[in-house]
């Protein structure tokens, strides 16, 4: 799959944002990356939807171009595979990059509504799925031991910031 | 051998199947699991959201497994790798280690780095081994065409797995369906993701990845598909009627978690295998190895005693 090559603009980018990646879990290896595109002709995403392209984003990281990266919801597509990250030549986490990104992405609001749904439902009854009196009778029986309803504590732990 | 049992929250809610399967083979194989009732969601929801807060509800969960003094085994594969992942971190990172401790602390609990994940077919294949899978089969799946489905997070990340198995050429479901019998069948594209991670986020792009598999496995003259994780179950059981739908495409491909295959293999009945639950039918398949008549639901419905002996356990088709 050939990429069009597209101008940068260096006057949008923000040079401190690839430090900033590089300072994540498993960002280090970043600006070890040379460009050789294993990762966007692993992933299994990019098959189906070649607007997704892993390599870009990395690219765009390392020339700063910290708002596309987070703004455009791109690395929302990222299933965290982890088909990259097993076959970087260089050894970039880009799996791990792209959750660190999502995470930056999320600080600054851009998630889809999805993943904060669930979120509260985990804060709120510290399942995503919470088991009701309904669910339990099915689960008895099924010969499955019942389970509690709400997990207090996980509430409690995750109340505090 | 025994370990507390992870469910997290899809299987004991939406995935019963799998747990009921998972339970009736581990009893077979001599597996002990025991339940811990504190158990909750594994965190890896959180994880693109989050990170501190997902480490701290798998320290959660790893500190009860803990203080059963036992290994936890998973069904999900995403709950594998998380509370792996998670485990990993905190055993090695003294500070984030002392900072999640100050906050499982307001709880009671603590996480000291005594425990190990695994997941279920992990155990299955490298612990147990391939002979007592064997040894425990009673109805062999002779000439059933069974179609593997690794996903993703059952082999990867693959070094805090130990490398049980080579993600780039993975063996070991293969390998247990040979064991019990059926046929193992290779299809294009064996390592591709199921898709559903992207599910909240771009629909159309998640279910094509679902149906490019489902493409290749019916492609490969497979009868029936088996996986071990409830989020790829949603993508090939659940959602096949819709993507026969959208993608005007007909599957009719029975997706079976590999504990209910195995299960069929070990003769425990389809109703203990949940079989029912299944999206996709599976009766007519079932058929061919079940030990039961084909009438047993409608029988129990009529409320018929069944305290007359079952058929021999022969598989039908040699
Ligand atoms: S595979 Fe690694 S080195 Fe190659 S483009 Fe991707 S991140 Fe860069
Ligand atoms: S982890 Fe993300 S970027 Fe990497 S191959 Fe998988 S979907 Fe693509
Ligand atoms: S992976 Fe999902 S289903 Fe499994 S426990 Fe974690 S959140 Fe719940
Ligand atoms: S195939 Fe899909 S659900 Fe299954 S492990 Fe991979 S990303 Fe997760």
């Amino acid at each position: 799959m050939e990429e069009k090559r597209e101008p940068v603009d260096l006057a949008r980018s923000d040079f401190n944002f690839a430090n900033q990646v590089a300072q994540t879990e498993g960002g280090q290896q970043i600006s070890r990356c040379f460009a050789c595109g294993t990762c966007s002709a692993s992933c299994p995403v990019r098959r189906i939807n070649d607007k997704y392209n892993p390599r870009r984003i990395i690219r765009q990281v390392l020339l700063g171009l910290k708002e596309e990266v987070l703004k455009s919801g791109f690395v929302w597509l990222c299933s965290a595979c982890y088909s990259c990250q097993e076959r970087c030549p260089q050894g970039v986490k880009i799996t791990d990059i792209m959750t660190a990104l999502k995470n930056m992405a999320a600080s600054s609001n851009c998630v889809p509504d999805g993943v904060l749904a669930q979120m509260e439902l985990i804060k709120k009854q510290g399942k995503v799925y919470a088991i009701d009196e309904f669910d339990n009778k099915k689960r008895i029986k099924a010969g499955l031991p019942p389970l509690p309803e709400e997990i207090d504590e996980i509430a409690q732990l995750l109340s505090v910031p | 051998m025994k370990f507390a049992l992870f469910l997290g929250c899809t299987i004991p809610a939406r995935s019963r199947q799998y747990e009921m399967s998972a339970r009736k083979v581990a009893d077979k194989l001599g597996i002990l699991l025991e339940d811990v009732p504190g158990f909750g969601c594994c965190g890896f929801p959180l994880k693109s959201v989050d990170p501190e807060k997902t480490t701290l509800l798998a320290a959660w969960n790893l500190s009860l497994a803990e203080e059963k003094g036992l290994p936890v085994m998973t069904l999900c594969s995403a709950c594998s790798s998380n509370l792996a992942e998670e485990n990993h971190r905190l055993k090695h990172d003294d500070r984030l280690r002392r900072r999640i401790n100050e906050k499982l602390a307001r709880v009671g609990k603590e996480f000291r780095g005594t425990t190990e994940v695994k997941h279920i077919l992990r155990v299955i294949h490298q612990d147990l081994g391939l002979e007592k899978i064997t040894q425990a089969v009673k109805i062999p799946l002779t000439g059933l065409k069974v179609a593997s489905h690794y996903g993703c997070h059952y082999l990867k990340p693959s070094e805090l797995y130990d490398k049980f198995d080579d993600p780039e050429n993975p063996r070991s479901l293969d390998q247990i369906v040979a064991a019990i019998g059926a046929t193992p069948v290779n299809y294009e594209r064996v390592k591709q993701c199921c898709g559903g991670a992207v599910l909240v986020s771009d629909e159309a792009t998640a279910l094509g990845l679902t149906k490019d598999k489902l493409d290749a496995v019916k492609a490969s003259g497979a009868e029936a598909m088996t996986l071990v994780c409830p989020f790829c179950n949603v993508m090939y059981d659940n959602n096949q009627k819709s993507i026969e739908t959208r993608f005007a495409s007909e599957y009719g491909l029975p997706v079976f978690y590999m504990t209910q295959l195995m299960g069929l293999a070990m003769g425990v009945s389809s109703k203990d295998l949940g079989m029912n639950l299944n999206s996709v039918k599976t009766k007519e398949l079932i058929a061919r190895f079940s030990a039961e008549d084909e009438d047993d639901e409608k029988k129990e419905k009529k409320k018929v005693r069944k305290d007359k002996p079952g058929p021999p356990l022969q598989p039908l088709i040699k």
